[in-house]
């Protein structure tokens, strides 16, 4: 990247990302049809022990179904833009991490603080 | 013509809208159109207009688009600081019995529109023009990633700028503090235009500073001169690339909340009400997201230039380098994990306070770790004391104090105490006050000569720096002190006679900053007068160390004539010290990016739909957004996007300047 020479083709049209082969985006293609068929059928034919686990398990697809997509069609790998893609794709999966577990965290605890409402209502966040 | 007509064509914008009645804004109007049709007179009069319009408004040049956001920056200083002004002469006198001479809604109006103001049009224009200024010269690029994205950006801010000031004289600005808090920011508290000419006016303005946020982002990792490597990049550059990177992360969470707040205001949900399951809490937790963060977009450009000053007048390389790009890169990721000290107060346990006491704590750390790289820099240095190190050693002195008041605050106990207090008020006035105004006004004074050739009259710089830090400290004192006493902030009257003293002070040190300011409007043109005498010639007047005094001052339109190969740290050092000649042949054909007046219609339309969305008139803001989609689309079809500037016009540039160089050796 910056050590080589400037070179004006490459910056006004350069791309240096990977475009993946036909294998890729077929084996990308199948995964996510997989896990999306599957949330579908956990939720219509009720499988699991108890609505919570069948909602967590849908999360967990979820985030598989977000790393698939990652790889498999957006090429995130160590090499892209000189590894700088992967570094982008980390830093936001680490700000939105804090941004919504902390929102989460944070106006779930902000009852303990607060004086009993009449009729149980202690605040917003139920 | 009947009332569904009128209704329909100006939607609530009636004859009442208009502040006929107040004898202060009207005066203020009459003197700004005066002065606004004095100016439009003396550009017609002397046919100014084809030229700023081809040279300056459509300009995708990022050296005349950093120059247009200071001139923005500093009109809008103006603007912020008369705000302050009067809040002063309002504290200084509303004592016991009298009442003052503002009315407490027009009060209100008056510290909602400083924050605002200070922040998002003052603040962010001066930090993001110096850096689009400096930083693409300081990596020996010839422009940004995205040069006419980068005017858009300019013109998108200077819409929002301009909404904020038309609500001056068209129905009246938000009450609600310069966050909008929720609920009071609601339909239900807040019926009038006010909030809805805040909202449009930052989310206009805030779709600018993310696009340049990201125009920046990609010119530091894609453009820089071969031989850069990240770690030898000035600590400038570093600073702007972390600050650009926060900036992108964090405006779509305030983007996020303003939409909700909106759809709450105009549709009739319910996210921060206190109906329906509505969460206002809610709205602080988004709108501290990114105001905390902000706060280090803001902040660490501030400590770039200080590093850039340091290193130059010390006549050394900066101590600590790498520590320093550290600490920075460290400060970006705690910055995140902060937010909540903004509302200690609203509810949370014990856990969640300590977890983020502490956290703001450790970001101290990092920054203190900053102070002592300079101070070490300092150490043994040949220090040339001249104003733009003046204004360093003025703010390592001033932010040391604002750091601790801010560690003070960070213990949630306390904080229970400070919330809402003078205190708080002096404590973020004495970081942003000697953090970042200070660095932009070392910085305006450091690269002054770069951008136009002259350095800034020292006499006058010397009034604006003395009158700046005196005014500071006397202003700020005693409202720390009433603070600790427990006074709240956004009070418009007092009924306590016995700390009125205090406030008499604080408004003597707000005139004293007022001769700072008119010190710097007048070392500018003080400096234009003397231009001859001030002239830089070298390109190099403080015997700098990085490549944006490799080149003239002012640079060419293209910057560098060939592309510097960068060895070292402080390339333009070294080149000097390794006996560096001009290149005075071989020169090619440069490749630019072309004006468009795009930018400035898009904003256009941009100001046109906020303007009939904050008065309802439908027909407007349809038609306005239509417009934008047309004008946004039609330009991807414009491929008359770049030229080359010949070989020719390269070298007769170059022998004038090494003409130039030789008659002043």
């Amino acid at each position: 990247m910056s050590t080589e020479p400037y070179d004006a083709a490459l910056h006004a049209y350069g791309d240096t990302h990977g475009h993946g082969s036909r294998l890729g985006y077929r084996i990308g293609s199948l995964l996510a049809i997989v896990l999306t068929v599957v949330p579908f059928w956990l939720v219509m034919s009720q499988p699991g022990p108890a609505p919570g686990w069948t909602a967590a398990a849908i999360f967990a697809l979820a985030l598989i179904q977000i790393v698939v997509h990652v790889v498999c069609f957006l090429h995130l790998d160590t090499r892209s833009e000189g590894g700088w893609t992967l570094l982008a794709f980390l830093f936001t999966a680490v700000i939105v991490i804090i941004t919504i577990g902390g929102s989460v965290w944070v106006m779930f605890h902000l009852n303990t603080n607060m004086m009993p409402m009449p009729g149980g209502h202690m605040g917003p966040v139920r | 013509m009947s009332d569904t007509l009128l209704k329909t064509v100006f939607g609530r914008l009636t004859w009442e809208s208009f502040p006929i009645h107040e004898p202060i804004l009207l005066t203020t109007f009459i003197v700004v159109s005066l002065l606004g049709l004095g100016i439009v007179g003396a550009v017609t009069k002397f046919r100014l207009w084809g030229y700023l319009w081809n040279e300056w408004f459509t300009s995708v040049d990022h050296k005349k688009i950093g120059i247009m956001y200071v001139i923005l920056g500093v009109i809008m200083l103006l603007r912020g600081f008369s705000d302050a002004l009067m809040m002063r002469a309002q504290q200084a006198v509303a004592f016991g019995a009298n009442e003052g001479y503002l009315p407490a809604h027009h009060y209100d109006q008056i510290f909602t529109a400083h924050g605002t103001i200070m922040i998002f049009f003052v603040a962010i224009p001066l930090v993001v023009g110096i850096v689009n200024f400096v930083m693409p010269l300081q990596i020996g690029a010839r422009d940004v990633a995205f040069p006419f994205l980068n005017n858009l950006s300019f013109w998108l801010t200077v819409a929002g700028a301009m909404l904020v000031m038309i609500s001056l004289f068209v129905g009246e600005f938000a009450r609600t503090g310069w966050l909008s808090y929720a609920p009071l920011a609601e339909l239900a508290y807040s019926p009038d235009t006010g909030v809805d000419y805040y909202l449009w006016s930052l989310q206009i303005a805030g779709v600018g500073t993310t696009l340049s946020a990201i125009n920046m982002v990609a010119t530091i990792i894609k453009m820089r001169a071969p031989g850069m490597t990240m770690m030898k990049m000035p600590v400038f550059c570093w600073t702007a690339l972390c600050s650009n990177v926060l900036a992108i992360a964090i405006f779509p969470a305030l983007t996020a909340a303003f939409f909700l707040l909106m759809l709450d205001r105009y549709v009739g949900t319910n996210f921060f009400t206190n109906e329906l399951g509505g969460a206002p809490m809610m709205y602080w937790n988004m709108v501290w997201i990114w105001g905390h963060p902000e706060v280090y977009v803001l902040v660490l450009p501030a400590f770039g230039i200080y590093s850039e000053i340091t290193a130059t007048f010390s006549g050394k390389p900066l101590f600590g380098y790498s520590s320093m790009v550290y600490a920075t890169v460290v400060i970006t990721i705690l910055s995140y994990l902060v937010w909540l000290h903004h509302f200690f107060t609203m509810g949370a346990g014990p856990t969640v306070n300590s977890f983020f006491g502490i956290a703001t704590m450790v970001i101290s750390i990092p920054t203190g770790a900053k102070i002592f790289n300079w101070l070490f820099t300092m150490y043994k240095g040949d220090i040339r004391f001249e104003l733009p190190m003046q204004w360093v050693v003025a703010f390592m002195l001033t932010f040391v104090v604002g750091g601790m008041t801010g560690v003070l605050l960070a213990i949630p106990p306390a904080d229970f105490v400070f919330h809402n207090s003078l205190f708080l008020v002096a404590h973020f006035h004495n970081v942003i006050i000697g953090g970042v105004v200070f660095a932009l006004f070392a910085g305006m004074t450091y690269w002054f000569p770069k951008a136009f050739g002259f350095k800034l009259d020292e006499f006058w710089g010397k009034v604006a720096f003395w009158g700046w830090v005196i005014g500071y400290w006397v202003a700020w004192t005693p409202i720390y002190v009433v603070g600790l006493m427990g006074e709240p902030r956004r009070v418009h009257h007092f009924d306590d006679t016995s700390i009125q003293p205090y406030f008499v002070i604080a408004a003597i040190g707000a005139v004293i900053i007022l001769v700072g300011i008119l010190g710097f409007v007048m070392s500018i043109v003080m400096g234009f007068v003397k231009r001859k005498q001030l002239a830089d010639v070298t390109g190099d007047p403080w015997d700098g160390r990085t490549l944006e005094w490799s080149t003239s001052s002012p640079p060419p339109a293209y910057n560098f004539a060939i592309t510097p190969v960068v060895h070292d740290l402080d390339a333009w050092y070294d080149m000097k010290v390794r006996g560096y000649e001009r290149p005075a042949s071989g020169f090619r054909p440069i490749h630019m990016p072309r004006n468009t007046g795009t930018g400035v219609i898009l904003a256009g339309l941009a100001l046109a739909l906020g303007f009939g969305m904050v008065w309802y008139m439908w027909w407007l803001a349809a038609l306005s957004f239509a417009g934008l989609l047309v004008v946004a689309v039609g330009h991807t079809f414009n491929f008359n996007r770049d030229y080359f500037i010949p070989a020719d016009e390269v070298t007769r540039t170059e022998s004038k300047r090494q003409h130039l160089l030789q008659a002043g050796a």
